[in-house]
């Protein structure tokens, strides 16, 4: 019984939890590396070891970081781990951390890694907290690889660099193909969803490790009305 | 040639190389504070105000600290440090010195410290240091850029909220309702922003 549980922490993240496609976390990744398959999976491995390693940390020193500081201390924890694997990534790839560049220090700010910190590890022991990073790394690489995998076989005819098609669709590889194969990603998701009989969360703040804190912005995965409601539906108006 | 490499600068960060919608930097926000436009102004506003004030700081603090002390590997650690600790400073400073201020901007504070078109920006200035070569890249530079890609971040909020408010009324297939056809949305806005490739360079030809 222990073991199936522990064999679920793994795989919700692959699938039913997919960060990307379903919880729609860590979009800036997401749209910016995956011009083509190689980079997406640079990315995600990346991405994976960090999760499992600050999953790991922020859950065994769950009962020693105060409540009111956590956030800073969840952030350290991670950019600690990023520059590590920063580090190893120049040593033994540089041309991945080339073609990441900037992306690959901004794994610290990815909504994925703090979101699970502050909805898994801060409340789970240690084994299940490196199983549920890794099924979350696992699924956001493989949100990633079909993203990329679709990028670079529309918009430069190739696949893992190797040329297959003749037509080369630039806009594929610049950004707004990014947003539209992730649009159309996200409602091919949304009708599988909806044939299973769940309800798609495609929310873009629903998942958020912010949500709480921001709920005043009136994001559109929280319901709190604001009090200065009828102003704002006022200037609504205006704009339509 | 300082005018006008400042210029240049400025223009940049907000057409060419816009933060949203060409580098992917802050798209969560981007996604969903746009939905009504005095909210798309206020976060922009807050984010452009962090923008200035944290390339003011890390600028110096990494080409007078961590650079010349070989250091440069804990650029990561220090400048997301920086942030929060910087955030956490303005809010308290608003809220104690200037409540009107704070009760616009400061709802949208918390937010910031784990938005990555912060920390993006603060790192590319860096970058650039190096890699311009047709005039020196100075401080005065850095803090342009920051303007610009915080202003550049305002234009692309208040169009793509414009845009958000004529889909409204639209009846658009179930399947894409909701974040799907905001992301298709976004793809055309983002292809208007492509027709600048190359306007700064012919504008204002530098070296």
């Amino acid at each position: 019984m222990a073991e199936k549980s522990l064999f679920r922490e793994f795989t919700k993240g692959i699938v039913k939890e997919n960060p990307v496609l379903c919880l729609v976390l860590g979009t800036c990744p997401t749209l910016a590396v995956t011009t083509s398959a190689s980079n997406a999976i640079g990315m995600g491995i990346a991405a994976t070891a960090v999760l499992v390693c600050s999953n790991a940390v922020i859950s065994l020193l769950r009962k020693v970081i105060p409540d009111k500081v956590r956030i800073p201390a969840y952030i350290t924890i991670i950019a600690g781990f990023v520059t590590i694997v920063q580090m190893l990534v120049k040593a033994f790839s540089p041309a991945i951390n080339d073609s990441l560049g900037i992306y690959l220090p901004l794994i610290v700010v990815n909504c994925i890694i703090l979101g699970r910190a502050e909805m898994y590890a801060s409340k789970n022991p240690v084994l299940p907290s490196i199983l549920d990073g890794l099924g979350m790394g696992v699924g956001f690489t493989a949100a990633l690889l079909l993203m990329g995998m679709i990028r670079e076989f529309l918009g430069s005819g190739s696949l893992f660099g190797v040329q297959i098609m003749p037509i080369q669709i630039l806009i594929f590889i610049l950004p707004p193909g990014g947003f539209f194969v992730f649009g159309m990603l996200i409602a091919l998701a949304n009708k599988l969803n909806t044939k299973a009989g769940k309800t798609p969360v495609n929310k873009p703040c629903a998942g958020c490790p912010m949500k709480d804190k921001c709920s005043q912005t009136e994001c559109e995965g929280t319901k709190t009305a604001l009090s200065d409601n009828a102003d704002d539906n006022g200037k609504e108006a205006a704009v339509c | 040639m300082l005018i006008k490499s400042l210029v240049a600068v400025f223009l940049a960060a907000i057409l060419t190389e816009n933060y949203v919608l060409c580098k992917f930097l802050g798209i969560c926000p981007f996604l969903g504070v746009s939905k009504k436009l005095n909210t798309a102004v206020g976060m922009s506003v807050a984010v452009t105000f962090v923008m200035v004030l944290a390339t003011a700081v890390t600028f110096p603090i990494y080409t007078y600290l961590l650079l010349p002390n070989g250091l440069d590997y804990l650029q990561t650690i220090i400048f997301i440090l920086i942030i929060a600790g910087l955030v956490q400073l303005v809010e308290t400073v608003l809220k104690k010195y200037i409540p009107s201020l704070y009760k616009s901007l400061g709802v949208y504070l918390p937010l910031i410290t784990t938005n990555c078109c912060i920390l993006g920006v603060t790192m590319l200035v860096l970058q650039k240091v190096t890699t311009t070569t047709a005039y020196t890249y100075t401080y005065g530079h850095a803090l342009i850029n920051a303007l610009g890609a915080g202003i550049g971040f305002l234009v692309a909020m208040v169009m793509f909220a414009g845009v958000r408010g004529k889909m409204e009324n639209c009846d658009i297939p179930k399947s894409l309702q909701g974040l799907p056809i905001t992301l298709v949305a976004a793809s055309l806005v983002s292809l208007s922003f492509l027709g600048f490739a190359g306007f700064v360079d012919k504008l204002i030809p530098l070296g």
